[in-house]
């Protein structure tokens, strides 16, 4: 079907053709023409956001609560440039997301126009592609395909950039159609011959261990569904990266809690020792590997992946899968079920009392307190009184985030949105915007620090004017926690502007942007005052206020490998525990 | 055991041998693709000894792309597996490891001089091959081709004849045989 329209309006048609129901964005000069066939429709909902940084995170956090794709507009030079720390944040972190931007009228690209800014020289690394449209001619397909890209393969951020005279030009509109194009087709199924290899070394193995990210969920509901059936299947240890929290349930007795910097002594030693290491959808990240040469050093690793470039990229693999994890894990399902050989049992067990040594440890302790509310029991009873309810977990950056995925049980995929790869600090309460848009039935709530949460204070409104009631749980310790950590144990304690000076009333503040604040100071109260949040039905600021001092751990010290981890003092001592040389990095 | 450190990075890996490959990358020839690729290589670091961009053909609107670089084995397949990811990039080729594969690149010389360093200078391009395209009375520009390896050599033995300036193509490569690529 083809019809007759203005640039303007062939945007909105195609992101209704795309299924588009939510558009996140901020008008300008350079996209008024868009605004005004927004005006004139009702397929596409417009939500105005504060900064066009809160637009993307928005989108992030909608599409990593829905899996479908989030959609954002922008207009030209200054809409673009405050964009950016979005877009690479979802190319980080592998979210598909469409970013329109206003651009100049063509004849004016080159001279500095007002609100003119290298929109598409700005966002190439930042993106997984992008577009000049410069003709009308051109717009529908680029449309079309800036979804398809954002969506397949390894998903990620797309920016199509729109002059104003492209806008307003009339062209010949059509809809979707196949996307044909040589040189981008993601692969979906991976080598049978690779899959045989890797169930033949997972079967004989003593010591295995599933290392699982974000790409799991990236893959859908199916490839954690595989995923928990071959993890049952198999009776393996699991853990998973920040980013892969939910694929796996936290309850299940076969989970190890999150590995890296932050995670549990027993993920992290079971990485280390592992004889055969099945890593899916995960890309050796720093935070993960700890010291590179000493990783996992005598593990068989398997890697499962779409993207070709994350294989062999920071650690060198046995068994290099490229495709989609749902696809490949299907047939690992299927092999595992029909291989002749049966696996180890009595070395497994030796392997799982291993483990379970490491457990006892509880690495994750700290010391309680009927005085101050520690951050970690904060976050334990967030836990209890919402486990039980249709909950979303987003998060800032810093300590409180940490806490979060060490102490939120999450049981379910895509319930789980953190700034991952890029670290953002005001990540999490636009993004819990943007899922409490797609969910608004749901609980939504925001895992905060008191310095992050600043960074995107002003998206409060935005909740506030559509009456999405967010919930923003501050975990207030007047510090920038992390940096705070990192000095304390690394440069001798001086805590260079890292304290949280002048900071707002946050309940006063709440008030004054007509959302409800909470505070509460005291253990004691705690229960209270989670459940008055929970039962607000309008957007809560609520301060939280902890101890100052506490730190996070484990923690694998820079330098160091995954046998080396620090641990809190309120952690069990065994023989085994960190040498004395250990502490002396501290 | 490594030393305690103030970074929370990993330190950086030990020195690898490095390696030099020739890349043959076909791409759509579009507005912007040339800036992907130099992007690419700026933004994670890696080496550009020589590259050469021309239409090929014009039916198709492809570009190919030749690119010369150095680096440890796992570097070069990092830059082939995300040279690869970019969107308007159909294929890449290292023709290093394909092998069996034919690198040319052309020069222009220009080099100033009178009398016996003038004519040593004619001779020695009449031995190399190279062609006379401009010549004055104290000067000429002679045209070469071949590998790298002949230019470089061609243009140190200039150096003492009045070597005046070069403008190298950079690198074109092709495989040798009926297949293409």
């Amino acid at each position: 079907m083809t019809k007759e329209m203005t640039g303007a309006e062939m945007v909105i048609q195609a992101l209704a053709d795309q299924g588009v129901q939510h558009l996140f964005g901020y008008p300008g000069g350079a996209v008024l023409p868009i605004y005004d066939a927004l005006f004139h429709q009702e397929k596409v909902r417009h939500v105005l956001v504060r900064h066009e940084q809160g637009a993307v995170h928005m989108a992030e956090g909608y599409a990593r609560s829905t899996g479908k794709v989030g959609c954002v507009l922008v207009t030209s030079g200054p809409g673009a440039t405050n964009a950016v720390t979005g877009l690479t944040d979802a190319l980080m972190d592998s979210i598909p997301v469409v970013c329109i931007t206003g651009q100049v009228p063509t004849h004016l690209i080159g001279n500095d126009a007002f609100q003119e800014a290298d929109t598409v020289g700005i966002t190439r690394p930042c993106t997984k592609h992008n577009y000049l449209v410069k003709r009308i001619e051109d717009l529908p397909r680029v449309l079309h395909e800036a979804f398809h890209i954002a969506a397949s393969g390894r998903p990620g951020p797309v920016v199509v950039d729109i002059p104003k005279d492209v806008q307003f030009a009339k062209g010949t509109y059509s809809k979707p159609k196949e996307f044909a194009h040589t040189g981008y087709k993601p692969r979906m199924k991976g080598d049978l011959e690779k899959i045989k290899h890797a169930i033949s070394l997972m079967a004989h193995a003593k010591k295995p261990l599933f290392y699982t990210g974000g790409g799991v969920i990236n893959s859908g509901k199916a490839a954690s569904d595989l995923l928990r059936e071959l993890v049952k299947l198999s009776g393996f240890p699991i853990t998973s990266t920040l980013m892969g929290l939910g694929a796996y349930a936290a309850a299940d007795p076969q989970w190890l809690g999150m590995l890296g910097m932050h995670g549990t002594l027993e993920a992290n030693m079971a990485m280390h020792d592992c004889d055969v290491m099945v890593c899916i959808g995960a890309r050796f990240d720093d935070r993960i590997t700890g010291r590179l040469d000493a990783f996992s050093p005598n593990s068989k690793k398997i890697h499962i992946d779409i993207d070709p470039s994350s294989i062999n990229k920071n650690v060198k693999v046995d068994v290099p899968i490229v495709g989609d994890c749902a696809h490949v894990l299907e047939d690992m399902v299927r092999l595992w079920r029909t291989q002749a050989h049966q696996p180890d049992k009595t070395a497994q067990k030796v392997w799982w009392a291993q483990i379970d040594k490491w457990r006892a440890r509880k690495s994750l302790a700290y010391r309680p307190s009927n005085e101050v509310i520690k951050p970690q029991y904060a976050i334990q009873r967030l836990y209890e009184l919402t486990k039980d309810r249709d909950v979303y977990i987003t998060t800032e950056v810093g300590q409180h985030q940490m806490w979060a995925a060490q102490f939120y049980g999450f049981q379910e995929p895509n319930r789980w949105m953190t700034s991952g790869g890029l670290g953002t600090m005001g990540y999490g309460l636009p993004a819990s915007v943007g899922v409490q848009l797609a969910h608004p039935k749901s609980l939504v709530i925001d895992i905060a620090g008191e310095a992050s949460v600043q960074m995107t204070m002003q998206e409060l409104s935005t909740a506030v004017q559509y009456r999405l009631p967010i919930k923003v749980f501050i975990l207030n310790n007047k510090y920038m926690g992390m940096v705070r950590q990192w000095q304390e144990l690394l440069h001798g304690g001086r805590y260079s502007e890292s304290y949280s000076e002048a900071l707002p009333d946050f309940v006063k503040l709440a008030e004054a942007m007509h959302a409800v604040g909470i505070r509460c100071e005291k253990p004691g109260d705690l229960d209270h005052a989670i459940k008055e949040m929970i039962n607000v039905d309008r957007p809560v600021l609520f301060d939280c206020v902890v101890d100052p001092a506490e730190n996070c751990f484990p923690m694998i010290p820079s330098g160091r490998a995954h046998n080396e981890m620090l641990l809190g003092d309120a952690a069990e001592k065994l023989e085994d525990a960190i040498t004395e040389e250990g502490k002396m990095l501290v | 055991m490594n030393a305690p450190t103030t970074s929370h990075y990993p330190s950086a890996p030990t020195e690898q041998r490095a390696e030099t490959h020739t890349l043959s990358v076909l791409v759509d020839n579009e507005p912007g693709v040339l800036a992907r690729v130099i992007g690419l290589f700026s933004g994670r670091g890696y080496n550009i000894e020589s590259l050469t961009v021309s239409e090929t053909e014009h039916a198709k609107h492809q570009s190919l792309i030749t690119i010369v670089t150095t680096g440890t084995p796992m570097v070069i397949e990092q830059i082939k597996n995300q040279l690869d990811r970019l969107v308007p990039i159909h294929r890449v080729v290292d023709m290093t490891s394909v092998g069996n594969s034919i690198e040319r690149e052309l020069a222009m010389v220009k080099v100033r001089g009178k009398g016996e360093q003038r004519v040593e200078a004619l001779r020695l391009a009449d031995a190399f091959r190279a062609r006379v395209i401009d010549a004055t009375t104290e000067s000429f520009v002679f045209e070469i081709t071949g590998a790298s390896g002949k230019i470089e050599q061609f243009v140190a033995l200039m150096l003492p004849l009045g070597l005046v300036e070069v403008a190298r193509t950079g690198i074109a490569a092709i495989r040798r045989g009926p297949e293409g690529l």
